[in-house]
């Protein structure tokens, strides 16, 4: 065989292992849906959905996911709240103000906080945090909506301050120093200009962190305090979409009813985490810089 | 006039540096109490003797196994696929419709909760391909996850490869293969390898993946092939903590299971942050 052949032939073999990616997540969707799909011949769409009680192993059965879909939407916005301005105002630092010397040493601090295994975080939270604010705020239990979301936002601290910290670095000098030419202090060249032009970034950054915060299981199977009801209080034990799959599969039968519910709750964990990576990855796409015309 | 701007900015940068505090104490905390409660269970016993009268005492040598065997077959299934995913996408393929594809097929993957990758490998690898509970199933389920990080890597190393390199090749009259084998893959070889141990960190960390795809709660025999279930280190946590036969008792075991994991993972994370800053000196000078 010729060289270029060859050539030819490894190209090939190589686009074909690259598809490989597309066909994981294509049989991740197909295998979900196969097993999630029947359980809408017990319930409808709307009963799942929108359905208030949960209580899969009772007889008759109740599938009403609601209250594991608003513990999900609970957990995630409270995390949020307080991840997205430690993790942003993080990479403002290290990205315009910290010395080198300082960003050395707080860059590995934040990967370390990356990898901290999900399920030691919620170790962490179950047995110190929860009993510190069960005293601290006086309440009965400490394994609660609080307790889970905290434990979150330091899950998806290092995701969002990673993402946002390649935008804010990569706005052009040009700007700052234009900003800083016209009279403007640092602090104002940061607000005005430089997060302004990265705000894509961040946005991409914000999401990405929430969708992990959303996907998260350990934590929230260990420390949000897993009773499955539609909480009133941000002290009350929820039971997000993860932690129900997570707690309940080693009881549910194989392709009971129940198993097919909480393949049906893992598509819904899918659509979520899918939009909020579209959103994404179209906002990445859309706003991305090209030379320095993007303001 | 400016003294006011100037306090504001002073204030703002304050705040900043809190933020970056907080994050720091975090980290800080969580490893202090990690250490000082688990160290005490540390013991040679403890790393080398399987668990005895119903996990209330004795050591964690199967989980550990357990956890390395689970990562020998992440590494083995995600490291070809994903360093020959980031040759083609980053050697041969342009700009087209089906590389935007590739990527955001890619980028959905790194974004699929780990409890999902759990599900899909119950209902593909133990049921459909009929593996069981096995080292197979649950390394191969945590090897999809991973990929997205080992070709994201991989990328990475190879667009630091200089392009002169390539060119001086390529004029030479070697072929675009014989280029990317004998000139751009060992120059880009560390910082691949780096970016593996990162991604298999997480992996050695993750849970929910292997909760019903390769870890068992108790098995006191060490896995004698690819076919048999483990224990696991992060598992193990899992079950110490929330269905022990004594919870309370056995917190100096749970503490010492996430202190051996957390080193593990640490200690493969400081190994890569080294190396790769290693490497950029070596690329700079």
């Amino acid at each position: 065989m010729k060289r270029q052949n060859i050539d030819k032939t490894v190209r090939s073999g190589f686009l074909l292992v690259a598809l490989f990616s597309i066909v994981a997540l294509s049989l991740i969707i197909i295998f979900l849906f196969l097993e999630g799909i029947p359980i809408l011949e017990h319930v409808s769409l709307k009963e799942f959905l929108f359905g208030q009680y949960w209580y899969p192993t009772d007889d008759p059965a109740d599938f009403g996911i609601l209250p594991l879909i608003l513990g999900s939407i609970y957990v995630t916005v409270i995390s949020g709240m307080i991840a997205i301005p430690l993790g942003v105002m993080t990479a403002i630092y290290l990205a315009q103000i910290a010395p080198a010397t300082v960003s050395q040493i707080v860059k590995p601090i934040v990967e370390l906080l990356a990898s901290m295994p999900s399920v030691v975080i919620g170790f962490f939270g179950m047995v110190v945090v929860a009993p510190f604010i069960q005293q601290l705020f006086n309440i009965p239990v400490g394994l609660n909506m609080f307790n889970a979301s905290l434990m979150l936002a330091f899950m998806a601290v290092p995701t969002i301050c990673s993402i946002s910290e390649d935008a804010v670095f990569s706005v052009p000098t040009a700007l700052k120093e234009a900003s800083l030419a016209l009279g403007a202090t640092h602090f104002e060249t940061l607000v005005r200009v430089i997060v302004p032009a990265s705000l894509s970034g961040i946005c991409t950054a914000i999401i990405l962190g929430l969708s992990r915060a959303v996907g998260e299981t350990m934590v929230v199977l260990m420390a949000a305090g897993g009773a499955a009801m539609i909480p009133t209080s941000i002290f009350d034990p929820v039971r997000p979409l993860p932690a129900s799959i997570a707690a309940e599969m080693a009881e549910a039968p194989f392709r009971s009813e129940h198993y097919h519910a909480l393949f049906a709750i893992g598509i819904v964990l899918f659509v979520f985490t899918f939009l909020f990576n579209l959103l994404a990855d179209h906002i990445s796409y859309k706003f991305r810089q090209v030379g320095e015309a993007s303001l | 006039m400016i003294k006011k701007r100037l306090r504001a900015q002073k204030i703002c940068f304050f705040l900043l540096k809190v933020a970056v505090a907080i994050n720091g104490a975090a980290l800080a905390i969580i490893v202090y109490f990690i250490v000082s409660r688990g160290w005490r269970a540390i013991s040679w016993e403890f790393l080398s003797k399987p668990p005895t009268d119903s996990m209330t005492m004795g050591g964690i040598l199967p989980c550990i196994v357990g956890t390395v065997s689970l990562c020998m077959t992440t590494i083995l299934f995600a490291l070809p696929i994903g360093v020959a995913s980031a040759i083609y996408l980053n050697e041969y393929a342009g700009q087209t419709k089906l590389v935007r594809f590739i990527r955001l097929g890619i980028n959905n993957l790194a974004g699929v909760p780990s409890i999902v990758f759990g599900l899909f490998g119950l209902a593909f690898f133990v049921i459909v391909l009929d593996m069981g509970v096995s080292i197979l199933a649950g390394g191969l389920t945590l090897g999809i996850m991973t990929l997205p990080v080992i070709i994201g890597a991989s990328e990475e190393a190879l667009k630091s490869v200089p392009k002169p390199y390539r060119e001086a090749s390529l004029a030479m009259g070697a072929t675009q293969w014989q280029t990317i084998r004998k000139v751009v893959l060992p120059v880009a070889f560390p910082g691949i390898i780096t970016g593996s141990i990162l991604g298999l960190s997480r992996a050695a960390g993750e849970t929910a993946p292997i909760m019903y795809t390769g870890a068992v709660f108790f098995t006191p025999d060490l896995p004698s092939s690819i076919f048999d279930e483990v224990m696991a280190l992060p598992y193990h946590i899992y079950v110490l903590a929330t269905a022990g036969t004594n919870i309370e008792a056995t917190r100096h075991l749970q503490y010492g299971t996430a202190l051996v994991l957390i080193s593990l993972i640490f200690g493969m994370n400081l190994f890569a942050i080294i190396m790769r800053a290693k490497m950029r000196k070596k690329l700079k000078g």
